[in-house]
């Protein structure tokens, strides 16, 4: 009864379109929507900004990048911190050559840099598919991690190898730098998630996004029906590198500060959790980009939590227990559900549809 | 025969010998995605945790010493000061096996029919789960492992190769590491016995059976978990040789996991469902690999181009032979 859609009419196309077509879902939208931009900026402190918030939203930003890849269009990709890579050091390039250029330009521009080479570690994706394009895209995060890592010009000749980011400000507030305050951190992400998210969200519901399906549900079949599986592939590898790359320009120029290639962006740190966030959260669903990113994200806070402060394990001890539980919680989540948290959160509302009563 | 001559060969004749290892690995893979279509990613960190487990029965280590200590500040350490390597390698195959049994009941069990993605990821898990067990069991200290296989450059080759070059050129004979080639007369008989096993044991043909169609195996009365345990038991005890080879060469510490992303591009170009591609990708991209960095590397200046040269290689190979080298042809229907 609590999410009864009953009554709701849909009138007119328009209507019919409405990316939340129910009323229930428009007001749970509109207060989180409400909460995150009036009321976290003000209660905000450095913690939940560094620990949580700003990971949290750039980890979604790369999940739905990923997502639209391999949930959408079925191309496993491996090489998430290879793009991620791309774009923080185009960010830092960019910033270096053109220092008067507003932030924001810079980390789109990254992105679009980041889809043209995503374009170009697409292409084996022509010819081969499954694992093999699986491994194949393992060759984009190695080469380009060797890459920024050992040409210099990447990281201006420094000796430690580590590109800094330097101060930035939007309407005279500086988002970069260690300077930048946290609600100044936090909003900059969470304008450029909730712009790309809508944009990402549209863009499913479009041509492209149909193609996109067409061609992950079967490749040959939407090839007879005409759906050209170059453009298609090739369309899906540059969009999702341009959400991975501004997710790694944001890494590196708002989160992080100061980054090391091989450190920052190794398969391990990035490639992986990414891909257990949207299979986790699920595969070719927003929502479940933002569920799988929050569970990825605050679970080793929570784990450390468990360990280290109320069991009382050293730290080295305790990051073997995570380590364990971490794989131990993918096997189990896989085998409960393999659809992810999406899955779960639709299942929830079909029971409040008609709850109180049974059937 | 000229110094440029005798060091292609040399170098040759190194990637040949790091090509086995990469094939030991690969080898692993292949059985697993024959017999139950797993893409099994914890290839690597088994051969860590069986390395691991070597040392900790060697040296008698109390198994998750650490974390005993920690909670109740005990001090175990040791129950004893050595075993003889031939008990320890024995306990550690038993593990192995029983690690098999604990998989394909606790994991493989409840994942049949899924997607391969999602089979996928569970490995990654058990990836995760087994390093980290393997930590907390054994500490994650880097340690030395030595069941007594001689390592160092082969005098005897460097003697005999050093009167063919020239006279008067300064050329110092050939160096090859004693330890690969105690790997590759190992990994020789260990390809040979398994394929004698798969082609004349009642078991051997069980497996050939799953590994060729699942469904008309079950219906000739073939159980599909006793097969799987097998399987994974094998490639337990292959990661464990790929263990104790590279555990000798370089100490047994998390590194050692790394070398499933190394055996990657060996599956690609070898194809996923061959044995025989196995070997050869093994030895093709372990002589690229070297010859590439000597050959190619120095015009990068920057080196190191171990890291990915293998993947590009594999991949501009892909392009022509989708399948790999040896792979079943793929066939696609709508």
């Amino acid at each position: 009864m609590i999410y009864k859609e009953t009554g709701q009419y849909k009138s007119s196309y328009k209507s019919d379109h409405a990316i939340f077509p129910l009323l229930q879902d428009k007001i749970a939208f509109s207060t989180l929507m409400f909460i995150a931009f009036l009321i976290i900026p003000f209660v905000i402190n450095s913690y939940w900004e560094k620990a949580i918030l700003v990971p949290f939203l750039i980890f979604s930003l790369a999940a739905i990048g990923l997502n639209i890849l391999t949930g959408y269009c079925g191309q496993v990709s491996l090489g998430t911190g290879g793009f991620m890579a791309v774009g923080a050091f185009s960010t830092y390039k960019i910033m270096t050559y053109f220092p008067d250029m507003n932030i924001m330009i810079i980390i789109l521009i990254s992105g679009l840099i980041t889809a043209a080479v995503g374009i170009i570690f697409g292409l084996p994706s022509l010819r081969i598919k499954g694992f093999y394009l699986a491994v194949a895209t393992l060759a984009s995060q190695f080469f380009l991690v060797w890459l920024f890592n050992k040409v210099p010009w990447f990281y201006n000749y420094s000796d430690t190898g580590q590109i800094t980011v330097s101060e930035r400000t939007m309407f005279g507030i500086p988002v970069t730098g260690a300077e930048a305050p946290s609600y100044a951190t936090y909003l900059f992400c969470l304008v450029l998630v909730v712009l790309l998210s809508f944009a990402a969200k549209n863009l499913i519901r479009s041509k492209m996004g149909r193609s996109w399906m067409a061609i992950r549900d079967m490749d040959i079949a939407a090839e007879i029906i005409g759906v050209p599986p170059l453009k298609t592939k090739l369309s899906a590898f540059a969009i999702s590198s341009f959400y991975i790359g501004v997710a790694g320009a944001l890494y590196f120029a708002v989160f992080l500060g100061a980054i090391e290639v091989t450190e920052s962006f190794d398969i391990m740190t990035i490639s992986f959790p990414v891909l257990f966030m949207i299979i986790i959260g699920g595969l070719g669903s927003m929502l479940g980009s933002f569920l799988g990113a929050a569970f990825v994200v605050t679970l080793p806070i929570g784990l450390k939590f468990l360990m280290v402060d109320m069991v009382g394990l050293s730290a080295v001890t305790a990051k073997h227990f995570e380590i364990t539980i971490w794989g131990l919680l993918m096997i189990v989540f896989l085998i409960v559900e393999p659809h992810g948290l999406a899955r779960l959160w639709s299942i929830a509302k079909e029971k409040l549809r008609r709850w109180p009563f049974p059937y | 025969m000229s110094v440029e001559l005798l060091n292609f060969i040399e170098t040759v004749l190194n990637g040949l010998m790091s090509g086995v290892m990469y094939s030991l690995v690969a080898l692993g893979f292949v059985l697993i995605f024959k017999a139950s279509g797993v893409f099994n990613f914890a290839q690597g960190v088994f051969a860590l945790f069986a390395a691991l487990t070597l040392v900790g029965y060697q040296t008698g280590q109390v198994p998750f010493a650490h974390l005993i200590n920690e909670l109740f500040g005990t001090n175990y350490h040791n129950w004893y000061a050595s075993m003889p390597n031939f008990l320890a390698i024995l306990l550690t195959m038993v593990t192995m096996i029983a690690l098999a049994w604990i998989i394909e009941r606790l994991v493989l069990k409840h994942l049949v029919n899924q997607d391969p993605i999602i089979l996928f990821m569970a490995t990654i898990g058990l990836a995760f789960a087994l390093e980290g067990v393997g930590d907390l069991m054994w500490g994650s200290d880097v340690k030395v492992l030595d069941v007594g296989i001689p390592s160092g450059g082969s005098i005897w080759l460097e003697e005999a190769t050093i009167g063919l070059a020239a006279e008067g050129s300064d050329y110092y004979g050939m160096y090859v590491d004693v330890l690969n080639i105690w790997a590759t007369v190992i990994a020789v008989i260990l390809v040979v016995s398994l394929a004698l096993f798969s082609q004349y044991t009642k078991t051997g043909r069980a497996l050939r059976a799953v590994a060729d169609d699942h469904q008309a195996a079950l219906s000739v009365g073939i159980s599909l978990r006793s097969i799987w345990i097998l399987v994974w038991a094998i490639s337990g005890f292959i990661a464990m040789v790929a263990g104790i080879m590279w555990g000798t060469e370089s100490g047994v510490q998390f590194s050692l996991s790394l070398i499933a992303l190394k055996a990657l591009p060996v599956l690609i170009l070898g194809g996923f469902t061959s044995i025989p591609g196995a070997i050869i990708g093994g030895l093709l991209i372990g002589v690229g690999e070297k010859l590439a960095e000597i050959y190619i590397g120095g015009y990068f200046e920057t080196g190191a181009l171990e890291n990915w040269f293998a993947y590009v290689m594999a991949l501009v190979f892909l392009l022509f032979r989708p399948q790999g080298l040896f792979g079943d042809k793929i066939i696609e229907r709508v």
